[in-house]
């Protein structure tokens, strides 16, 4: 069957400006891991239910796998190989290491990458604000637990092990 | 009750996974992360038909489309396998007929996924549709239909039948019994990588299979006997793997299927499961329908257990053999049964094939005993804590099947749920829709034996150093997130005296490293923690006699530690890499094996070795709820886990199992059910209609680990991966019980379900009324 012809769409990704050629219906989530090899994101359903392809769009979080790698025209993607400073691990990353948080790592990139974008906006979030804004990112491995505490660690709300820390109730 | 310690080093403490920070950058490759150049991806047809004759498949225009490499159909992949080499049911893709909606038929490769998917389309299979059993009921109504010609009676795939004592005389003899029905919903693993398997072929023929699996050993000899080729000259390379929970623990018909088109081809094929096709693989917890005699004396200790359990099965066998077993073996502590007997039938159903999800077996009975055993406790006036106190069976002891029960920290797990939840302040004080509720277990720790029998060990490690400084750990085992990369490194530092991060993982690749049997049954930390401690004691041993040496003093007086070893007494000291040094230049290269193979366990009667595991875990749970009476809806306050681990290698590690695992048995309680329709179609194959809970669905939990320190385990260690889901849903279900007076024995526990039996209540109540 004859397949639409690729585009070129210039965009940034991780802070470089490039250029890829793509097929209209081919979506981001595709251009970044099959085209770009940048395999840190992830895909877990491939229709916008999980969250493990969640990239930032112009620092807003996006399912990549349901954005058309067109639509990102013009615009800047982060990825997970572009959370770190150079060799420095951002402290997202740093806390979700230090906390045991990253089991299977699966849904890592996109919960990573949701947190980061909340505590850019929110540096610091309660518990509340955190499973709302990591709402859409399902993990089937640590049941959260581990997760919220690395966000607060990352917050500098509480130490690895400590967590999470609930302000209503305690303990 | 815990046993004396050790002082360690290194173990104990919440040290960093090894390999986390390459999943934290995104470095870490997962199967679909790897892509060869000429690779084809290709696909799987699947059945329409719940159940159908195939009678011819007409490849032509598939064929003719422009981009299709090859195509495959099951006569060309003859031979059939299974887990259990007793039952090898399977075929990688159906020849004959297809047994469930999802069934594999045919596969194309093609040089992208698009064209792969476009050619399906085109291939025509000419099916003659059969009677479809869609249940237990029909499929042992129909035994004229049989969904296997080779099964013995009609669509039985296993009936297991045991008694120990006199059950119906102790029942007639109790002061109270309990007869109740149970019905547990099959649920999925869901992890959230789909499944997907990658083959390679060389020039000499020697292929390689990189796949998302959990038992690459068994995998290879599943590729080995399918494909007609010898082990050696078939590498599994079992990548990152993003989740498994059971889920990856049979070979699929994608590891055959990319492994038979890369030889057919001589290109690298590819196969990524899309989520609904996950969802048909399966391999999930299996439905079961329960009905459960529990007879106490009048101090609520137990008098008998009875259970009669159907088990829908699906399409073919798996673990289902091992099912039947486990459905009734594993009951038989935390709590003494002085007689106990259970009859389970696991059944062949036109619906996808049900395996063991976390929790194998066990969780569904687990379930129906523990609020059976609250009914009692309700009947007797008793606490719900207190009768399970009571019968307490104990440490040391043999329970009434036959299994030997090592370290039992259960009554300190009661002691921590209570104490935790403020239970003695609370339970009979909390207003009316709020409760709590306790429930306890017992999971096995490893199976004693391997599912084929061999006299081999379970696992081994290889164990290298060197002149830089550097411990490498060669290790079968599968790390599928619960951390089996990174226990070796903690181990060897500890017995090393070297420093965690000194230790490198090279892990299951079967060129490269020791068969280990996979990651199931809750083995992997307890059998390869042993094999370990071995290498690194031997290593160990040529260490201090180098050091020894050089100090011109007894190896009995070398002692090390994080990367210093010391003469005892005195302050001369050298580093790790000086210690290497010196016993590479008095042994050569360096380099230690160890293995482990469980002694023999189980009771002396046919069945008897199914559930002898070298240890168990012991758990408890203690859940809050509040139910909503206006919308039937259950919150989950707050969980508090206490669980028996043995010894937590790794605190933090340990926490993670727990919490995950409650997690799991949580959303089965309230959220999860893998049902089909009339025409065997799953009701929603997708994440967002098979609810998961998310961060805002999920209730606080809190961890509290037991130690009871087994004397066989590693430093005391125990499983943690699997035991602390089971309480979680019958703990709920007793809570909802106290919250509002009415008993969830069915799963799960939806809003619809909670309202019926609150307005069944409520009618039960003015009839009451009424009379009175
Ligand atoms: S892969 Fe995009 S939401 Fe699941
Ligand atoms: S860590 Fe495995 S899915 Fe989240």
């Amino acid at each position: 069957m004859a397949r639409p012809k690729r585009q070129i769409v210039a965009l940034t990704v991780n802070g470089e400006a490039i250029e890829i050629a793509v097929r209209p219906h081919e979506t981001l989530l595709e251009a970044l891991r099959y085209g770009l090899r940048l395999t840190g994101s992830k895909q877990g359903c491939d229709k916008g239910d999980c969250g493990a392809c969640t990239v930032r769009l112009d620092g807003v979080p996006v399912l990549s796998c349901i954005t058309l790698a067109v639509e990102a025209a013009g615009r800047s993607v982060t990825t997970l190989e572009g959370l770190s400073h150079g060799p420095t691990l951002d402290p997202v990353q740093a806390a979700f290491d230090a906390c045991g948080a990253l089991q299977c790592g699966f849904c890592q990139s996109g919960m990573m990458l949701s947190a980061r974008a909340l505590l850019d906006h929110n540096p610091k979030p309660s518990l509340r604000e955190i499973k709302e804004a990591l709402s859409g990112n399902l993990c089937r491995c640590t049941g959260y637990t581990k997760i919220l505490e690395a966000v607060q660690v990352a917050a500098g709300l509480c130490q690895p092990g400590e967590g999470p820390v609930d302000e209503l109730h305690r303990g | 009750m815990a046993r004396e310690r050790a002082k360690t080093s290194v173990i104990g403490g919440r040290h960093r996974k090894g390999d986390s920070v390459l999943k934290a950058t995104g470095q870490a490759l997962y199967a679909d992360d790897i892509q060869l150049p000429r690779m084809l991806h290709a696909k799987i047809l699947r059945s329409p038909h719940p159940h159908a004759r195939i009678r011819g498949i007409d490849f032509s225009a598939a064929l003719a489309h422009p981009g299709v490499v090859a195509v495959l159909e099951g006569r060309e992949l003859p031979t059939r396998y299974g887990i259990i080499p007793w039952t090898e049911d399977e075929q990688a893709l159906a020849e004959d007929k297809a047994r469930y909606v999802g069934d594999e038929v045919a596969a194309v490769a093609a040089v992208d996924e698009l064209t792969a998917d476009e050619a399906l389309a085109l291939i025509r299979v000419d099916y003659e549709p059969l009677p479809a059993l869609l249940s237990v009921d029909e499929a042992a109504a129909r035994p004229d239909v049989k969904i296997h010609e080779g099964a013995k009676h009609g669509n039985v795939s296993k009936r297991v039948d045991l008694a120990f004592g006199d059950v119906e005389g102790e029942l007639a003899r109790s002061a109270v019994v309990v007869d109740e029905r149970f019905y547990y919903e099959g649920s999925t693993h869901a992890p959230i990588e789909p499944h997907c398997a990658l083959a390679q072929v060389d020039g000499d023929g020697n292929l390689t299979v990189w796949s998302s699996t959990q038992i690459p050993h068994y995998l290879h000899r599943a590729l080995a006997k399918v494909l007609g080729l010898p082990e050696k000259k078939i590498r599994v390379i079992q990548p990152f793997l993003g989740g498994a929970f059971g889920g990856k623990s049979d070979p699929f018909a994608l590891e055959f299927c990319v492994a038979k088109l890369a030889l057919k081809t001589g290109r690298p094929v590819k196969i990524l499961y899309t989520r609904e096709e996950v969802f048909y693989a399966h391999r999930g917890r299996h439905p079961m329908r329960m009905r459960y005699r529990v007879g106490t004396d009048p101090d609520g200790r137990l008098t008998a257990v009875d259970a009669k359990i159907d088990i829908d099965g699906g399409a073919y066998s798996s673990f289902g053999l091992v099912t039947a077993y486990y459905a009734g073996q594993l009951l038989t502590g935390p709590y003494r049964f002085p007689t106990y007997h259970f009859d389970s039938t696991r059944f062949f159903t036109n619906k996808p094939c049900c395996g063991p999800k976390r929790g194998h077996g066990s969780v569904q009975p687990r379930f129906a005993f523990e609020v059976a055993l609250d009914m009692a406790a309700e009947k007797l006036g008793l606490d719900p804590i207190e009768i399970r106190r009571r019968n307490f069976i104990g440490e040391d002891v043999t329970t009434v099947n036959g299994q030997r029960i090592g370290s039992n920290g259960f009554l300190a797990c009661l002691d921590a749920v209570e104490r935790a939840s403020g239970w003695k302040e609370r339970y009979a004080q909390l207003p009316p829709g709020k409760g709590l509720g306790v429930a306890g277990s017992m999971y096995i720790s490893g199976t004693a034996y391997p599912i084929y029998p061999n006299e081999m060990p379970q696992t081994g490690v290889q164990v290298k150093l060197d002149r830089s400084g550097r411990v490498t750990v060669f290790s079968g085992a599968s790390d599928i997130g619960q951390g089996s990369n990174s226990v070796p490194a903690w181990i060897l530092a500890e017995e090393l005296g070297c420093a965690p991060e000194d230790v490198v993982a090279v892990v299951s690749d079967t060129d490269l490293t020791p068969v280990d049997l996979g990651a199931y049954s809750s083995r992997v930390t307890f059998m390869l923690g042993l094999a370990c401690i071995e290498a690194g004691r031997r290593l160990r041993a040529q260490l201090d006699a180098a050091v020894a040496e050089a100090w011109k003093i007894p190896a009995a007086n070398v002692e090390a530690a994080l990367g210093t070893y010391r003469e005892v007494g005195s302050a001369r000291t050298l580093s790790f890499v000086e210690a290497v040094r010196l016993a590479e230049a008095k042994f050569g290269t360096l380099g230690a094996t160890g293995s482990y193979r469980t002694q023999k366990l189980g009771g002396d009667y046919r069945g008897g070795t199914i559930g002898a595991s070298p240890a168990y875990s012991f758990t408890a749970h203690v859940a809050e709820v509040d139910v909503d009476r206006e919308t039937g809806i259950i919150t989950v306050g707050k969980l508090w886990i206490a669980h028996d681990c043995g010894r937590a290698l790794n605190p933090c590690l340990v926490e993670g199992q727990m919490e995950g695992s409650a997690y799991m048995g949580y959303a089965e309680a309230l959220f999860e059910a893998q049902e089909y329709d009339h025409r065997g179609l799953h009701r929603g194959p997708s994440l967002l209609d098979y609810r998961i809970p998310t961060t805002l669905d999920t209730p606080d939990m809190k961890s509290l680990i037991v130690e009871s320190i087994e004397p066989g385990g590693p430093y005391g260690a125990k499983e943690a991966g699997e035991g602390p889901l089971h309480p979680s849903i019958p703990a709920i279900s007793n809570a909802v019980w106290r919250a509002c007076g009415i008993r969830l024995t069915e799963l799960p526990f939806t809003p619809a379900r909670v309202l019926r039996l609150l307005r069944e209540k409520e009618a039960r109540e003015r009839k009451l009324a009424a009379t009175a």
